[in-house]
């Protein structure tokens, strides 16, 4: 383990190994963020990217390996809930909104405010939470739709109802999967302008097979293959790496 | 008296020995009857003797038919006849029926508790030597029990003529049993005696090697504390290995009931409520089966069950697609709402055979081959109980193969693993769920005729098994047939294991009190399977 | 107070205020007219209602754990009837001398199984208040552990179904037992009187039928509230996606725990208003058929609502009563058909049919499933 990475660092993996009866999902993975750093990850379908939040957000145990928040918090050793009240936010890459709330309601369940059984029956509700929801749904456009239920919004609603959930969380790093996939052309630009305005006071982790969004965020990229990184870079750089384009083009 | 008997067994033997003239024979056993005609115990007790030592081949019917108290006599005529089980009297010499004698001038030739031994001995002895195996092997453990010394030489000419080794060991361990408890015997006889009785090792040789402990000291009783040991451990042995056997056979009900489970519930995912339901009809076809046989060729009953077993198959199959076809399939993805569903189901058809049956029992026969037990080793074990394990393993492998090998199983294989896949690749899902839906019901059905062999048949057979179905499926982890055969059988054994110290109702509870405690440890089972399907 | 009130729905308003009116109207209709009048309740019709709000209640306390929090308890039945029993001991104990063995202190069964002392379990139920305590204790403490347990090593979806089903039938095989001490097979009967007011009286039972009614008004009230506050919200969520909860960093398991012990204290406190009203209690309350049953009257009346609960326990069990009476051989061809009806086509129940909002997201039909819904479908091959 790299003391020095590791305490410079808001997350660090180590040689992360994932296997699922036999397959391997991620060998040997390695991977460190830093403070206040976009990263965009790209990677052919199956390379582990989705595996790889799973393990960051505590849905899976990793068979070997470390995984560092904040330079300290062994990750390995939480629950979802613990890792999501240190300030993890995830969006899934398909999207998951809780379809009988309404749109107003899946701000308000997601907004930062105590999580105990206790709080959430008798407390009461903080005295800016109302405006918070509305400045939360004025950015991801969905104020004049606050009373629909999440069931019966668009594709792209939903996701960036999402998107607007994971604001309302306010976490220190944000991991995004596929935040654009069946967005048009220009509800992606607006997407990568709202990442690049979040990624300001944030630390974000997207993933993302739209070159032209992750080219559009203009942040470092790293390839992921078979379960390790492949390469690493400006996306110039990574794109001209003629193992990257085997992969990509080899298949 | 002793003496007396010895004499007239020795007697006995020299004749049967040396195979003295028939005349002779026919002499002694006129005269022999005679003694039972003056009502004295004591020519009673001469005429038993001699009639055993006359080797005619009525002398064990009579002295058996004096044994159950229909042996009577007539002062006048100083005849004797045995009344048969209608109360007719024979005539007890030819065993022909006696004409022309009333009932009123019979008297019962009477016996007191000494005469009584002095039956069993002649009846030991004269069976001994029978032509029959069976009935010399049951006159030694009899001999072995009652420890008569009388029957001592009769033993060792019947050890000396005896081919068959079980007879043999018997006879010998007979014999052993005589000089162990007498006295008289000298001390190195007596104690090659305690050690054949150590060998043999089981309840009997227990209590006999108890008594000599008690009655004696020395070396004597070292031997027989020894061989008290020794059988103890033994018998610890065997009685676990029947408890084994026991929980194997429990084992293999719960395996029957569980195993078309482990296809609709553990490969489908469908949570069916109604599986009791399947197997109730199934012991219900095997009724209206037998009903059928006994009313239209009763030759045919020993072949019940092999036809029951096919046709509860295709009955509760067809009943299976149909549940699919019309109910199951629209509730896909929603597991608790096919719960209630096939739950209603289960009422109906509850009480559909209820009203069809009647709410009492139904009489379920076991043909011959069911029926009866044999001894292996130290173990009791009943024919039906064998055949049912059996039973049970060959519908788990017939199972399996059919999984594995056959193009159905491979299609259904694929369905539940990736329906939109395989149904890319030309499946007909809907087809392959119906039949699958099917195979698990009929399997269900077929654990019913087995279960009728030994639960009562009536509606509610069905609800007794639903529970520890699930509870066998979801120990041994959904989606794995081994994992429910090991589930099976573990739970089996373990329930018999407890029985002794917590009682059944008990034991029961606290097998269900592991379960839940277990599946809260490992949500998935004993074998579970990883993976995003089961996950998710 | 009145930003409170906003939270209750019309239904539940609705309800609410006709449980009053009757909680008022039934006692003056059954005492203070005479017999022969028109407006005369018979007794026993006011004993028959009032267990059927008992019913009523236990199904508002599933629909809060099933209807909300998806959790879809097969062993409800079995906290009903511990309440039951606790208030059963009490009554036992009121007996005293009049017992036909007349032992001030053991009742009938014990000194018939040739008991010599009071068993610790039934130390302290000749006070009400004790009984009172042990009535909210007993369900909610075993409510309490089983959900610590299975809550926490996640066990979801018909995996907790069938172990609360195993739990009522441990529990069925204990009571059972005569050396438990709970009166065995028989129960515990032969009731006389309840502080003090004879049991059989109609004064009492008309008063035993307000209660009941009153307590009912009050649940659904108090649930309405619940289910209404961001708690209830959380509970929702719960159901929709459990694993999407987690991750915005609610810990689930002590939100289910919380809300399936409250539910359990409910059922315990219906099955303590059961047993005075129909005078018996024994272990056939366990039975998991009548959990399932309870599980039937909510999906009848409408999953979520709560006043649907309610009223699908009261319209199940007077079609039971009628049926029970008229035509016996066809109730459980009845109930089975009502089971698969509506499960098939009436999936929101009644109150889903005349209300417009949605009470619980339409399942998945074939094709794919989304994650975190899945959860509530805890079947590998389910999962479709
Ligand atoms: N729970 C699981 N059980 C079994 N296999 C899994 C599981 N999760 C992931 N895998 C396997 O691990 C590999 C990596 O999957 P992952 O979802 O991480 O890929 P990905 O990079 O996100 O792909 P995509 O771009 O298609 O989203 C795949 O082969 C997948 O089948
Ligand atoms: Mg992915």
């Amino acid at each position: 383990m790299d003391q020095a990475t590791l305490t410079r660092s808001l997350l660090y993996l180590d040689g992360i190994n994932v296997t699922f009866d036999g397959y391997k999902a991620l060998r040997g993975l390695s991977l460190t963020l830093e403070p206040g750093e976009m990263r965009a990850i790209i990677g052919p379908n199956g390379a582990g990217k989705t595996t790889m939040m799973d393990v960051i957000t505590g849905k899976t145990r990793p068979d070997e390996g470390d995984v560092y928040f904040g330079g300290s918090q062994d990750l390995t050793q939480l629950d979802e809930a613990t890792i999501a009240e240190l300030g993890i936010g995830r969006k899934f890459q398909k999207p998951t909104v809780f379809e009988s709330h309404t749109v107003e309601d899946n701000i308000l369940l997601a907004l930062k405010a105590p999580r105990k059984a206790i709080a959430t029956l008798f407390g009461r509700a903080a005295a800016d939470q109302q405006s918070r929801i509305d400045r939360i749904l004025e950015t991801v456009r969905l104020s004049d739709h606050r009373d629909r239920f999440a069931a019966d919004l668009s594709h792209g609603q939903k996701q960036w109802l999402e998107i607007g959930m994971l604001l309302a969380q306010d976490p220190k790093l944000l991991l995004v999967d596929e935040p654009v996939a069946g967005m048009t052309d220009s509800e992606t630009a607006q997407t990568a302008l709202l990442l690049k305005a979040i990624a300001e006071d944030h630390s974000v982790i997207v993933v993302e097979h739209d070159m032209d969004f992750v080219r559009e965020l203009g942040v470092k990229v790293t390839v992921l293959h078979e379960g390790s990184v492949l390469a690493e870079g400006p996306l110039e750089a990574v794109s001209a790496d003629p193992r990257v384009v085997e992969v990509y083009l080899g298949r | 008296m002793r003496v007396r008997n010895i004499a007239a067994l020795l007697f006995l033997t020299f004749c049967l020995c040396t195979g003295l003239i028939a005349n002779a024979h026919a002499q002694s056993f006129e005269e022999a009857l005679a003694g039972f005609t003056t009502d004295e115990y004591s020519d009673t007790d001469k005429a038993i003797t001699e009639l055993a030592a006359s080797g005619n081949p009525r002398a064990a019917d009579i002295i058996g038919a004096l044994q159950d108290g229909r042996l009577y006599f007539n002062t006048d005529a100083k005849k004797v006849y045995i009344k048969d089980k209608s109360d007719v009297p024979q005539d007890a010499a030819t065993g022909t029926p006696a004409s022309g004698v009333s009932a009123d001038d019979l008297s019962p030739v009477r016996l007191n508790n000494r005469l009584r031994r002095t039956v069993d001995a002649a009846l030991g002895g004269l069976t001994l030597l029978s032509n029959d195996p069976g009935r010399r092997f049951d006159a030694a453990q009899s001999v072995f029990k009652s420890r008569e010394e009388s029957a001592l030489s009769a033993l060792d000419t019947a050890i000396g003529k005896e081919t068959d080794p079980r007879i043999k060991r018997a006879l010998m361990e007979a014999r052993a049993a005589i000089l162990a408890s007498k006295t008289d015997a000298a001390e190195n006889v007596r104690l090659g005696a305690i050690e054949t009785i150590r060998a043999r090792g089981d309840q009997d040789a227990l209590g006999l090697l108890s008594g000599i402990a008690a009655a004696s000291e020395g070396p004597l009783r070292n031997a027989a504390q020894a061989g008290i040991g020794a059988i103890q451990a033994k018998l610890a042995l065997w009685n676990n290995l029947q408890n084994v056997w026991y929980g194997l056979s429990l084992g293999s009900v719960l395996l029957l009931a569980a195993i078309g489970l482990a296809i609709t519930f553990g490969v489908m995912g469908i949570i069916n409520m109604a599986h009791g339901e399947m197997v109730m009809i199934g012991a219900y076809t095997t009724f209206v089966v037998q009903e059928y046989i006994r009313s239209h060729n009763p030759a045919l009953f020993g072949m019940s069950l092999f036809i029951a077993i096919p046709l509860a198959f295709v009955v509760t199959g067809i009943i299976g697609i149909a549940i699919e076809r019309s109910i199951i399939r629209f509730l896909y993805g929603r597991p608790l709402e096919t719960l209630l569903a096939t739950f209603g189901l289960s009422l109906i058809l509850q009480q559909a055979v209820r009203t069809i049956f009647g709410a009492n029992n139904r009489e379920v026969g076991a043909p011959a081959f069911m029926s009866g037990t044999f001894d292996f080793g130290g173990l009791a074990i009943t024919y039906g109980r064998m055949w049912i394990i059996a039973f049970a393993i060959i519908v788990f492998i017939a199972l399996q193969l059919v999984l594995r090998l056959t193009p159905f199983g491979l299609r259904m294989r694929a369905v539940t693993q990736n329906r939109r896949m395989a149904s890319a690749m030309g499946i007909d899902t809907n087809r392959i769920d119906a039949l699958a839906f099917g195979l698990g019901s009929g399997i269900a059905g077929m654990a019913g005729v087995a279960l009728s062999q030994i639960d009562n048949v009536s509606p509610n057979l069905g609800q007794s098994y639903i529970i520890d179905s699930f509870m066998v499926v979801v120990f041994g982890g959904v989606g794995n047939l081994w994992g429910t055969l090991v589930a099976a059988m573990t739970l089996g054994v373990a329930n018999k294991f407890l029985e002794p110290f917590a009682g059944a109702v008990l034991g029961k509870i606290v097998l269900l009190i592991f379960i839940i405690l277990f599946i809260q440890k490992r949500p998935r089972g004993l074998f579970a399977l990883k993976g995003r399907a089961v996950e998710a | 107070m009145s930003q409170l009130l906003t939270r209750v729905d019309r239904r539940a308003h609705i309800a609410i205020l006709l449980l009053i009116a009757i909680a008022v109207l039934v006692p003056v209709l059954a005492l203070a007219t005479p017999p022969r009048s028109l407006f005369h309740l018979p007794p026993y019709l006011v004993a028959l209602f009032g267990k059927y709000l008992c019913f009523a209640l236990l199904a508002v306390a599933l629909d809060l754990v099933w209807g909300y929090c998806g959790i879809l308890s097969l062993g409800h039945g079995a906290f009903f009837a511990l309440g039951g029993y606790c208030m059963g001991m009490y009554l036992m104990r009121q007996i005293g001398t009049r017992g036909v063995y007349a032992d001030p202190i053991l009742p009938d069964f014990m000194v018939f199984l040739n008991m010599k002392a009071l068993p610790v379990t039934w130390w302290g139920f000749n006070h009400f208040p004790y009984a009172l305590l042990m009535i909210v204790l007993v369900p909610g403490v075993l409510a309490f552990a089983f959900g610590w347990f299975a809550f926490r090593s996640r066990v979801t979806g018909v995996y907790l179904s069938i172990i609360t089903q195993a739990m009522t039938y441990a529990l069925l095989l204990a009571f059972f037992r005569n050396d438990m001490g709970f009166g065995g097979n028989n129960g515990l009967t032969d009731f006389k009187d309840i502080l003090g007011f004879n049991v059989q009286s109609d004064a009492t039972r008309a008063a035993l039928f307000a209660i009941t009614a009153i307590v009912l008004a009050a649940t659904l009230l108090i649930a309405q509230l619940i289910v209404t506050s961001k708690f209830g919200k959380v509970l929702i969520a719960i159901r929709d996606a459990e694993s999407r909860t987690r991750f915005i960093g609610y810990r689930v398991e002590n939100y289910k725990l919380a809300v399936f012990t409250l539910s359990a204290v409910l059922a315990g406190i219906a099955g303590a208003l059961y047993v005075p009203q129909v005078g018996i209690i024994n272990p056939s309350e366990f039975a998991p058929t009548n959990s399932i049953e309870a599980v039937i009257w909510v999906a009848i009346g409408g999953r979520g609502t709560l006043v649907g609960g309610a009223l699908g326990a009261v319209l199940v069990n007077w079609g039971k009563t009628y049926f029970t009476g008229a035509l016996p051989e066809y109730w459980l061809f009845a109930l089975g058909l009502l089971f698969i009806l509506v499960t098939l086509f009436l999936p929101q129940g009644i109150v889903g049919l005349v209300s417009r909002r949605r009470t619980i997201p339409e399942a998945p039909r074939g094709g794919d499933v989304e994650e975190g819904k899945v959860d509530s479908a805890d079947v590998p091959a389910a999962a479709r």
